[in-house]
């Protein structure tokens, strides 16, 4: 056999996400606060604030994180808050996707790890893409022929 | 309800479909409503029948469709008269629609 990472081995999940700067600058006027804590963590609001008038395009990039993580994760119907999914920053400047609570279980029962993400935001539109390693369940065929032994078929 | 539930959709939701050619029944992500823009309908439906959507019903299919919205705005609405928050009956005027670019 010579594809030793599939079906067993980890597959990769992307995910991709494009949003309109002016949507988020919309929605932070008509509806505020109310609006940013329902999306974006306390750390996130609080880094973005503390970019003064760029935010919303740091928003944006934001919000096509977590629309990119939650491509990745196969969320489908699942119940989750946007803040389950948060973008960190690192000490190096680079970002990263912590997930919290929901996401978690989401990412767990899809066999989703390592998640990447590289985010973006010009003129009038941020951006993100999030790749993931989907560990899928090995099948019952598999782990048979995992335990038997070589040369044992058709015995 | 459902033309309550219909003009916040009509101002907030972005839809690419007039949302009165739509059925109840009509999948609102298909006639172009997407998860940024349902974030705008949650908060317009809110501050309409004073309710709050909990994460356990933040998920895709609440927000499909005009009657899986009403279902649970009914619900929410049902639990908030028992606790006692719900000041009226009467909704609030939906926030000013976000005028398209």
């Amino acid at each position: 056999m010579t594809s030793p990472r599939f079906p067993d081995g980890p597959i990769l999940e992307v995910g991709i996400d494009l949003i309109r700067i002016a949507d988020v600058e919309d929605a932070i006027r008509d509806f505020g606060d109310s609006y940013l804590e329902r999306v974006f963590t306390d750390a996130e609001r609080a880094y973005c604030a503390g970019l003064g008038g760029q935010s919303s395009g740091h928003f944006a990039a934001r919000f096509a994180a977590k629309e990119a993580t939650a491509k990745v994760l196969r969320v489908g119907d699942q119940a989750m808050s946007w803040r389950c999914i948060e973008v960190v920053r690192r000490p190096d400047g680079s970002c990263a996707i912590v997930l919290h609570g929901a996401a978690v279980a989401i990412a767990q029962q899809n066999g989703i790890r390592n998640l990447s993400l590289s985010l973006s935001h010009d003129g009038d539109y941020a951006t993100a893409v999030v790749v993931g390693d989907r560990h899928r369940p090995r099948t019952l065929v598999t782990r048979f022929r995992r335990k038997a032994p070589a040369g044992s078929y058709g015995k | 309800m459902n033309d309550a539930i219909r003009t916040i959709l009509k101002d907030h939701a972005r839809l690419s479909r007039d949302v009165a050619l739509l059925s109840d029944d009509s999948d609102l992500y298909e006639a172009g409503m997407t998860s940024l823009s349902s974030v705008n309908v949650i908060l317009a439906l809110e501050g309409r029948f004073h309710i709050e959507f909990p994460n356990r019903l933040l998920s895709r299919g609440v927000f499909e469709s005009v009657a899986s919205i009403r279902s649970a705005v009914e619900e929410l609405s049902r639990i908030a008269q028992e606790q006692g928050k719900a000041p009226s009956s009467k909704p609030r005027p939906s926030r000013p629609a976000t005028p398209t670019h």
